[in-house]
């Protein structure tokens, strides 16, 4: 009577043997004795079975493949990457943004201090912060040169007409996460710029007293400004902007890039010379 | 079943319809009612968090912030009527430096300056610096007796009022009033081309001469 095999953990278990490794193979051709892995086949063999791992429960690899390996049509050129390089720009302000926010203070009393303190004192913070000021002005011109770049390609007409929405709707918030950061270093200048833009913001009639004492949070600059703007400027709009990204990418894959305009003229050539 | 023609589709009874398991005299399929009910769970779920947040950053809107406060800015021997004196005054406590403001104080000159129907003087002026342009602070200067803002160009005369430039009404003042023979500066008033008193402060950049006061009207945080 053959005894059950104890319920031994998978890593202790002999794994059956591979196909083609196999002594007496399908074929029944004798490949020689198996011999014992290198290091290094090892080492392939359990990546590869770490991310079969990770595929085979979450479908990575045809998304992936779909989203990445998409065709894109002839002609497709340098200027089709301001998208890609604007999105890395806001990657590149939301990683400095994070540690900024370690060591930054956003109160009235304090918050110029602890932003001088970042610039002088902290280890690399001049660095660090001169990436997220230097970068949020790339962030807005890559924005601006990837909105003309889909104007004069046409690439906002049918069936895209969502994307350019969604692409003004990010342009907006861009400008926003300029204003709102404006403010943090709370020297004279952004003071006093913050205090203009909002005013600017008053002088729309009706609604904009409203807003601008919603942005003040009162009737004057607050003790609680600052903390609005922070709390705005790390939380709100680049939580929307990551989702309208991800919106916005979504319909690049699945409406795909235009070609170039000036190919249309070459293939209309070609049908002329056919007839 | 649906498709026999015993049945009338367009009937007002889900009996009538001819849906499997259907009580007499009911209109609503239950598959339809847990649905408008789960939809009207979540709705009220997601109102209960929404709602209070957006009360909560709404708020300050609908507060009064700044409550009145009279401060000191000297006695009555520091002013004459002739020029402007500047005091810093504390609009805005808790915030330190950026919490100050200047004020330009002089004492009321009963021959110079426009007199507005129906209104008292008040013992001194206090000018504030804030253009009425788009909120730069202004500055006097004593040669000339003018307000000028370094921001766009904004030019106020003596008493405040527009003489150039953007600025779109008078500079704003604050009340005053003499205690023991101190000086104390209250709250911040606004004032029309025709230096008639706006109790509700308004923004910079905001006109209040004629209909124009309807557009930008005085809010709960200035009241």
């Amino acid at each position: 009577m053959k005894l059950p095999s104890p319920p031994l953990p998978k890593a202790l278990r002999r794994s059956p043997p591979r196909p083609g490794r196999d002594r007496n193979g399908a074929n029944g051709k004798d490949t020689g004795p198996a011999t014992k892995p290198t290091p290094k086949e090892q080492a392939v063999e359990g990546a590869a079975s770490a991310i079969g791992w990770l595929d085979e429960r979450t479908g990575a690899t045809p998304f992936l493949r779909g989203f990445l390996y998409r065709k894109v049509p002839k002609g497709t050129n340098w200027f089709y990457t301001l998208g890609s390089a604007t999105m890395f720009a806001f990657l590149s302000q939301a990683i400095t943004g994070v540690f900024l926010a370690m060591y930054y203070e956003p109160d009235a009393t304090r918050a110029y201090e602890s932003a001088s303190r970042i610039s002088n004192e902290v280890f690399l913070g001049e660095f660090v912060r001169g990436m997220h000021k230097w970068g949020s002005s790339v962030m807005i011109i890559l924005i601006f040169v990837h909105m003309g770049r889909t104007f004069f390609f046409g690439a906002y007409k049918y069936p895209r007409e969502l994307n350019w929405i969604i692409g003004v709707v990010l342009l907006v918030l861009t400008l926003a996460m300029g204003l709102t950061g404006y403010l943090l270093p709370f020297d004279q200048r952004s003071f006093w710029a913050t205090v203009v833009a909002v005013n600017i913001n008053a002088s729309g009639p009706i609604v904009g007293p409203y807003l601008a004492d919603f942005l003040r949070a009162g009737a004057e600059f607050g003790p609680t400004t600052i903390s609005r703007f922070y709390a705005l400027h790390m939380l709100l709009i680049p939580l929307l902007i990551a989702a309208l990204i991800g919106a916005h990418l979504y319909l690049v894959a699945k409406l795909g890039t235009t070609a170039p305009p000036w190919l249309k003229a070459e293939k209309k050539d070609l049908l002329t010379e056919e007839i | 079943m649906a498709d026999s023609p015993e049945f009338d589709k367009t009937s007002r009874y889900t009996e009538g319809r001819g849906i499997a398991g259907a009580y007499e005299g009911e209109t609503v399929t239950r598959r339809r009612f847990m649905e408008g009910g789960a939809q009207l769970a979540g709705g009220v779920a997601v109102a209960a968090i929404a709602l209070p947040a957006l009360g909560f950053a709404l708020g300050p809107i609908f507060e009064k912030t700044n409550p009145t406060r009279w401060q000191d800015v000297g006695t009555e021997d520091d002013f004459n009527d002739e020029t402007y004196v500047p005091k810093v005054i504390n609009i805005t406590p808790q915030i330190g430096e950026s919490g100050k403001t200047t004020i330009y104080v002089r004492k009321s000159n009963a021959k110079r300056d426009k007199k507005v129907e129906g209104e008292d003087p008040l013992p001194y002026v206090a000018i504030s610096t804030r253009c009425a342009h788009l909120g730069c602070p202004v500055r006097y200067i004593r040669a000339s007796q003018k307000f000028v803002c370094p921001c766009h160009g904004g030019v106020y005369g003596f008493e405040g009022q527009v003489e150039g430039g953007p600025p779109v009404r008078p500079l704003d003042r604050f009340y005053t009033r003499v205690r023991a023979g101190r000086i104390e500066v209250g709250n911040r008033f606004s004032l029309n081309s025709e230096l008639h008193r706006f109790p509700h402060p308004r923004d910079p950049s905001n006109h209040i001469d004629g209909l124009w006061q309807y557009l930008y009207p005085g809010r709960p945080t200035t009241s």
